[in-house]
């Protein structure tokens, strides 16, 4: 016989409901973690958060506004003259370095020399930075309406600021160069000593992988080396402040901080992606050639491993 | 003004858009700058309990796990971090449902700082896991904080709840 009706409708157990969601979002979890798969949920999603992020910010954005609003006037004329002053200054290196680029492009293919690109961009502005303690992140107001590709570098005045990481259809997540997995490969401007600067987490930045008798010294400035293939070369990116060599370690613990104003809030520029360049035919085909060798060597131990046990 | 369990008053019924508009009140406080200095409480995850404990029939554990998935999203971490935290304290609050109101207000709050504590935890562990380092004691001042808030929230919550059945045009309120 069925069992009769019950009294009050109450839908499945709350364990086997808390059992249900734990097990979704452990999955969220696992595939965001292991397989970065879930860029379109977090799209769609955005969709709905962005424009609360936004109202959220406006008080504070308002409050900084009217702040710049009682600013006084001589502050203003101050800061006028000031900026007067520093472009007259800066339109003669901005002619010589016109005439320079000329000169050096005319060189260049006097040399053969294959022409340095032009670096062009887009101003964005930074909107918030992520809540998350560990993360040093910002997020712009440039997203793919703006053609903002994931990988893009980020620069400000002084120098580089980090790379895009992430696109929404409005708005793009940027990963500043003190982020503990952001790595920019460098060259030291005084000895053209090549290496790489990786975030330490903590607003300050760490060159790895030098020996202890690596040619570097406090001030000297790191400016991108353009090996990556992603940032422009010759860009400033962070100076040498602190080394410590202990002969217990074979590498030196040479420490950096960001020239770019990395924690502030400020305007910034997205750079336009370099574009590939393709190997040559012949390195090409040898890269291949290994890539096709290594494939046939994983297969046949896969094969062998059976035989052995 | 009923401000303790002790006295018998009996609440109008809790209207579900007051419950919408309070979630989605705490999700913007939570996208306020000031989220980002020591010692602010999860105030999504403070109504979340509150509403789990005073009408577990209408919040509960998918609402829960909603709005999780926005906090994440909004924060650019790990998709399901919030969501997860956020499904243990609703199932945790729920479960408290039965007994906390018959406690007095501050032996409530004792009960729920655990409560806010294990969403820090769970956040934790989820970073611990995926590589970070741990951070410093300011990282639980927030549910310590939220817990002392928890008599003002619960007065605050409750006041659409206080009009009384027949308007009056001389009373307040």
């Amino acid at each position: 016989m069925d069992q009769p009706p019950p009294f009050f409708k109450r839908g499945p157990a709350p364990v086997a409901l808390l059992s249900f969601y734990l097990a979704l979002s452990l999955a969220l979890l696992i595939v965001d973690a292991r397989f970065q798969a879930l860029e379109v949920l977090r799209q769609g999603l955005a969709m709905f958060t962005h424009p609360v992020q936004r109202l959220a910010h406006f008080p504070a954005q308002f409050l900084d506004n009217a702040g710049g609003y009682f600013a006084t006037v001589a502050r203003l004329q101050d800061e006028n003259a000031r900026l007067q002053r520093a472009r007259l200054e800066n339109v003669a290196t901005l002619l010589r370095s016109r005439h320079v680029e000329a000169e050096n492009a005319h060189l260049r293919k006097l040399l053969g020399v294959k022409e340095r690109q032009q670096v062009s961009g887009q101003v964005a502005q930074i909107l918030y930075s992520a809540r998350d303690p560990y993360a040093r992140r910002v997020v712009i107001d440039k997203g793919q309406q703006d053609k903002v590709i994931a990988g893009q570098p980020v620069i400000d005045d002084a120098g580089i600021v980090g790379q895009v990481t992430r696109v929404f259809p409005f708005l793009a997540e940027v990963t500043l160069i003190t982020d503990k997995e952001q790595a920019v490969p460098v060259q030291v401007v005084r000895t053209g000593l090549r290496s790489v600067v990786f975030g330490l987490g903590n607003g300050q930045l760490e060159l790895r992988f030098l020996p202890t008798n690596a040619d570097v010294q406090n001030g000297d400035l790191l400016v991108t080396s353009g090996l990556d293939g992603i940032f422009p070369p010759g860009f400033p990116v962070a100076k040498v402040v602190h080394i410590e060599s202990d002969t217990a370690y074979s590498f030196a613990r040479i420490f950096c901080i960001p020239l770019a104003g990395v924690e502030h809030f400020s305007e910034v520029m997205v750079l336009d992606p370099r574009p590939v360049v393709a190997l040559p035919e012949e390195l090409a085909n040898e890269v291949a050639g290994s890539r096709a060798k290594a494939a046939a060597n994983s297969g046949q131990t896969k094969k062998k491993r059976p035989k052995k046990d | 003004m009923q401000t303790s369990y002790s006295s018998s008053r009996i609440l109008l019924s809790v209207r579900p858009w007051f419950i919408g508009v309070s979630l989605f009140g705490a999700l913007s406080l939570n996208f306020l700058p000031t989220a980002a200095w020591p010692g602010v409480p999860d105030w999504l995850a403070l109504v979340i309990v509150f509403w789990s404990i005073r009408e577990p029939r209408l919040v509960g554990m998918g609402l829960a796990f909603l709005f999780g998935l926005a906090m994440d999203v909004a924060d650019g971490s790990l998709l399901g971090q919030h969501a997860l935290a956020y499904v243990l304290v609703a199932y945790g609050a729920s479960s408290l449902s039965r007994r906390i109101l018959w406690f007095p207000l501050g032996q409530q709050a004792l009960q729920v700082f655990p409560l806010l504590l294990l969403v820090q935890l769970v956040q934790l562990g989820v970073w611990v896991i995926s590589g970070a380092e741990l951070p410093g004691m300011t990282f639980f001042l927030g549910p310590f904080i939220a817990a002392l808030l928890w008599p003002l929230l619960t007065f605050v919550l409750l006041l659409p709840q206080h009009q009384p059945v027949d308007h009056d045009a001389n009373r307040p309120l």
